[in-house]
């Protein structure tokens, strides 16, 4: 008997793009590296939200986490830029053209040691962006030195024992003045997707600080970034739902254990209480509660600070509504009279 | 007052049977940095301006906010010359601290209007002394003790006016626009000028030969200093993007991008059609102007030499990765902590070759004030048609100084926003590959983030790119966009402001200089024929790379002589590399490298001695 076999239409999100549009090139990074998983929580976000590829600038500095934006989106534009310094590009990015979705990849040596400059000055500007260190604690393109975020008493695989203390990029976020402030770990599907989507709909500079071990040169016995380590540190604060504004919000919780944060956009961040002490309003508490964490040795995760309605530098540039890149002459070149004022005044 | 005592040398003939030296002589106003002369020999200069006299004013200025000496130079020039001036004719010594040195520089014949209480007349015999009691002047006109200090400059404006026949309403007109929206402080700086202009009637003989004389010979000119005519340049050619951070000699450049922009680019609900940021460092500067080229914004900076060089890597990447932006370098001596107020061409080898690898950038070099507002414009539209960062190279003098000039004249062209492709092109061409040569011309297409097409994006890195922005490492492709590169190179080389070539055929010698040295080399030029019967030709350079009339100038020439404000002959070293041995050994230098801005008669001393002279 004959059979015809159709092929199934390819799944599709709701403005009719299959996962394949949100992916990239072929990574080229070692099997089990954290940022491959980060990719695929990107691809995955950004599938399910629906997102346009194009409405999306891909922007990174140096270092394995930097090469990873060619493994994702391949139909958003993408810029590898100079080490430490993505954050200028990403800003003078955003300024030729508000209207776009920025997404930055940043490593803990690009962002904490040669980046630090510039990272505290994106925060600071409170830029709309969505900064993601991938963050392992080495240097792997270079083979495996300490950076600036290995916690004191790790070992690298050759023994050296790091004795400086981490910076921790995420309660330096908070003082500087981004807005929207999480910490994940590559291996925990379900919290990494949630916090990316509702970094997407979020107005102000998103830092997500996503501890991503390490195969190569970090995932050993005495590493504070392993997956080991990880699986055993990893103390949320939150259970993270997200509701996109084009969703109802369903309002069944129980009172006084969640707060629901509603986003720029109308869309809904719903944080369930994990600890007694957690506010994500109060930058203080905020701050107060990842520096008990370092003494205590834990590794806190899930969205630590969020204010969504904080004025961006754009918003305080009052740039007009059109991009700026591509304003018309008309717009950017003022008259023949103007120049003859000018010259008159110099008379 | 025994003013005639001292007014004159015995030597010297009476003033009666002196010869007038008339439009044709230097004031130089010592004061102490922070006094607030700056509005007093702004009238001067103004006023003399006003006159229709040919002027140009320079400021020599401490890295100080107040208590280091400093001096404004200000040279009348029925001959049109506006370079500065070695000689000073007409010294106002208001610093103490300086007045003795000031004095012993002076030539015979020189006039100086000082503090009474100083005597200085004991150091020259030579030299006309006029001695005045600024304190008690000041104090008639100005009964608030605390605006006395800046008062009392004006005192020294009227004393100077009556002293060269400066024409008093020239002088109010301008003391006018300069307070044009405070009356009160017009008046009372008026009536300073006027206090000292009544001393100086009542109590000084004349008996220097300087003298102003009404010409006609400034209507319809402007004054202004480079850095203002840049920043209005900026403005008319579009920018919507400028990062900077704040740099000695630069900064004025921005200020009046953004008072500019402030007046005429806000739209009619309030919005503004321009970013302006400033930046955390020099770095992020550039950084942003890259982002913002490569997102299709018309972007700009201005630096000096330290920012210069702290924009090295990203310079490299713009290059590699063919992202439009502007960079104004406005030049000043040597390091951070060196003499960052002091004049010099010195940034131009760095500047050409600036970052790692094979990169080499594209110079505009303005010579005056109406090319830093011309070459500002033409800088975007290189920008974006060559896909690269270009650098405009101004320097302290002409970007802080004010010179008179014709008004700028309103662009004939639209703005070449470059190679751009729409989405309706890419549904027309069906895609695009980034770093293809499709003209010829060595230039790709572009697309800017946001063009809603599937096969809009591109992925932007450094050098390890073939011609779709595809990531490789393999040879033949470096290879080919390494020769592509080189290529465009050519491009450039025909699309930059041709040199300014004065030549008559016969002249043997010829002169190349750029910029700030332009003004020198026109008053040299007069002096070596004049002074020697040497008849020069001179070619003045607007850009590297160069184009293909300066080669034609040496080959034309049996000795060329480059002209330039730095100690390592830079220019000549770059000329060089493209020479032909023979063209090379044609090659002398003339070197300007004081801080000072360069003058007519050090260049003239230098070329007539190698000629034998």
């Amino acid at each position: 008997m004959a059979t015809t076999t159709v092929p199934p239409a390819p799944k599709v999100n709701r403005i009719g793009l299959p996962v394949l549009d949100y992916r990239g090139g072929k990574t080229t990074l070692c099997a089990g590296c954290g940022h491959n998983a980060i990719s695929e929580r990107i691809i995955d976000a950004m599938y399910e939200l629906g997102l346009k590829p194009e409405s999306i600038m891909k922007l990174s500095g140096i270092g394995c986490s930097s090469k990873s934006p060619a493994y994702f989106l391949s139909r958003a534009h993408s810029f590898n830029s100079v080490h430490g310094r993505m954050p200028s590009v990403a800003t003078g990015a955003m300024l030729a053209n508000k209207n776009m979705l920025a997404l930055g990849v940043s490593g803990d040596g690009d962002t904490a040691s040669i980046g630090m400059g510039q990272f505290v000055h994106l925060m600071r500007r409170n830029l709309p962006m969505i900064y993601i260190i991938e963050d392992n604690g080495v240097y792997g393109l270079t083979k495996g030195q300490f950076s600036a975020t290995a916690d004191i008493g790790s070992t690298l695989k050759t023994g050296v024992i790091n004795d400086l203390p981490p910076i921790d990029t995420c309660s330096l976020a908070i003082q500087l003045g981004a807005t929207f402030v999480g910490r994940s770990f590559s291996g925990d599907k379900p919290q990494l997707n949630a916090m990316l989507k509702a970094a997407f709909s979020h107005k102000g500079t998103v830092m997500l600080d996503v501890i991503s071990p390490c195969v190569t040169f970090n995932d050993h016995i005495g590493s504070t970034k392993s997956y080991k380590f990880m699986q055993e540190h990893d103390e949320p604060i939150n259970e993270i739902g997200f509701v996109p504004s084009y969703e109802e919000i369903d309002v069944d919780y129980e009172p006084g254990t969640t707060i629901d944060v509603r986003m720029h956009d109308g869309a809904q961040l719903r944080l369930k209480k994990l600890r007694e002490d957690y506010n994500p309003t109060d930058k203080v508490q905020a701050v107060k509660m990842l520096m008990e964490a370092h003494q205590n040795g834990e590794v806190l995760t899930g969205v630590f600070y969020v204010n969504p309605e904080a004025p961006t530098i754009i918003d305080q540039l009052n740039l007009v509504d059109d991009a700026l890149a591509t304003l018309p002459q008309e717009r950017t070149r003022p008259g023949k009279d103007v120049l003859d004022k000018l010259m008159a005044a110099h008379m | 007052m025994a003013t005639g005592e001292v007014a004159l040398s015995e030597q010297q003939s009476s003033p009666s049977a002196q010869k007038r030296i008339v439009n044709d002589f230097s004031i130089q106003v010592a004061t102490v940095n922070g006094s607030g002369s700056q509005s007093a020999n702004s009238i001067l200069l103004k006023a003399i301006f006003g006159m229709g006299i040919p002027v140009s004013g320079k400021n020599l200025f401490p890295s100080n906010i107040a208590g280091l000496p400093t001096w404004y130079t200000i040279r009348a020039s029925k001959n049109g010359y506006v370079a500065r001036k070695q000689e000073v004719d007409v010294l106002v010594a208001m610093n103490p601290e300086s007045a003795k040195d000031d004095v012993l520089a002076l030539r015979p014949g020189a006039a100086v209007v000082f503090e009474g209480n100083l005597d200085l007349p004991q150091y020259r015999s030579d030299v006309s002394f006029y001695p005045v009691p600024f304190d008690k002047i000041t104090a008639a006109v100005c009964p608030e003790a605390k605006l006395r200090k800046l008062v009392r400059n004006m005192v020294y404006v009227g004393v100077v006016a009556k002293l060269i026949d400066l024409d008093m309403k020239a002088v109010e007109a301008a003391v006018r626009k300069q307070f044009a929206k405070k009356q009160k402080a017009a008046d009372l700086n008026w009536a300073a000028v006027q206090a000292g202009y009544d001393f100086a009637a009542e109590s000084l003989t004349k008996a220097d030969p300087y003298y102003l004389e009404p010409m006609n010979a400034t209507a319809g000119k402007i004054i202004i200093d480079g850095n203002t005519a840049a920043g209005i340049g900026c403005v008319f050619a579009g920018v919507t993007v400028a990062a900077w951070y704040p740099i000695t000699p630069s900064t004025s450049v921005i200020e009046a991008v953004i008072d500019t922009l402030k007046r005429y680019r806000v739209e009619e609900d309030g919005k503004a059609s321009f970013a302006v940021i400033q930046a955390e460092d020099e770095l992020a500067a550039v950084g942003m102007v890259l982002g913002a080229g490569w997102a299709g914004a018309r972007a700009m900076t201005a630096t000096s030499g330290p920012g210069i060089s702290l924009m090295a890597e990203f310079s490299g990447l713009g290059y590699w990765a063919e992202i439009p932006g502007v960079i104004f370098d406005v030049q000043r001596t040597g390091p951070s902590t060196g003499m960052p107020t002091r004049t010099s061409q010195a940034d131009l080898l760095s500047t050409a070759f600036l970052s790692h690898g094979d990169t080499k950038h594209v110079l505009l070099l303005p010579g005056n004030v109406k090319e830093c507002y011309e070459l500002a414009g033409a800088s975007f539209d290189l920008a974006e048609r060559l896909q690269t960062p270009i650098f405009v190279l101004s320097d302290l003098d002409l970007g802080m100084n004010n010179w008179m000039s014709e008004p700028f004249t309103y662009p004939d062209k639209p703005l070449d926003r470059g190679k751009v492709l729409t989405a309706e092109d890419l549904t027309k061409l069906g895609g695009f590959a980034r770093y293809k040569d499709v003209d010829g011309d060595a230039i790709g297409y572009r697309t800017l983030p946001g063009t809603d097409h599937p096969a809009a994006a591109y992925f932007t890195r450094g050098s390890g790119h073939n011609e779709k922005a595809g990531y490789t490492e393999k040879p033949d492709d470096y290879i080919q966009q390494m020769e592509r590169l080189n290529k465009k190179w050519e491009t450039a080389r025909t699309l930059v402001p041709k040199p300014v070539i004065v030549q008559d055929g016969k002249s043997k010698i010829g002169i190349i200089a750029f910029g700030t040295t332009d003004p020198a080399i026109t008053e040299s030029r007069d002096q070596l024929r004049l002074e020697y019967g040497i008849e020069t030709d001179y070619l003045r350079l607007r850009a590297y790379p160069f184009s293909q009339e300066i080669f034609d100038f040496i080959a034309s020439h049996e000795r060329i002589y480059v002209a330039e404000q730095n100690r390592d002959a830079q220019l000549a070293t770059l000329i060089k590399m493209e020479l032909k041995p023979t063209d090379i050994a044609k090659l002398r230098n003339i070197l300007h490298y004081n801080g000072l801005p360069v003058d007519a008669r050090s260049l003239t001393d230098q070329l007539a001695k190698q000629e034998g002279n």
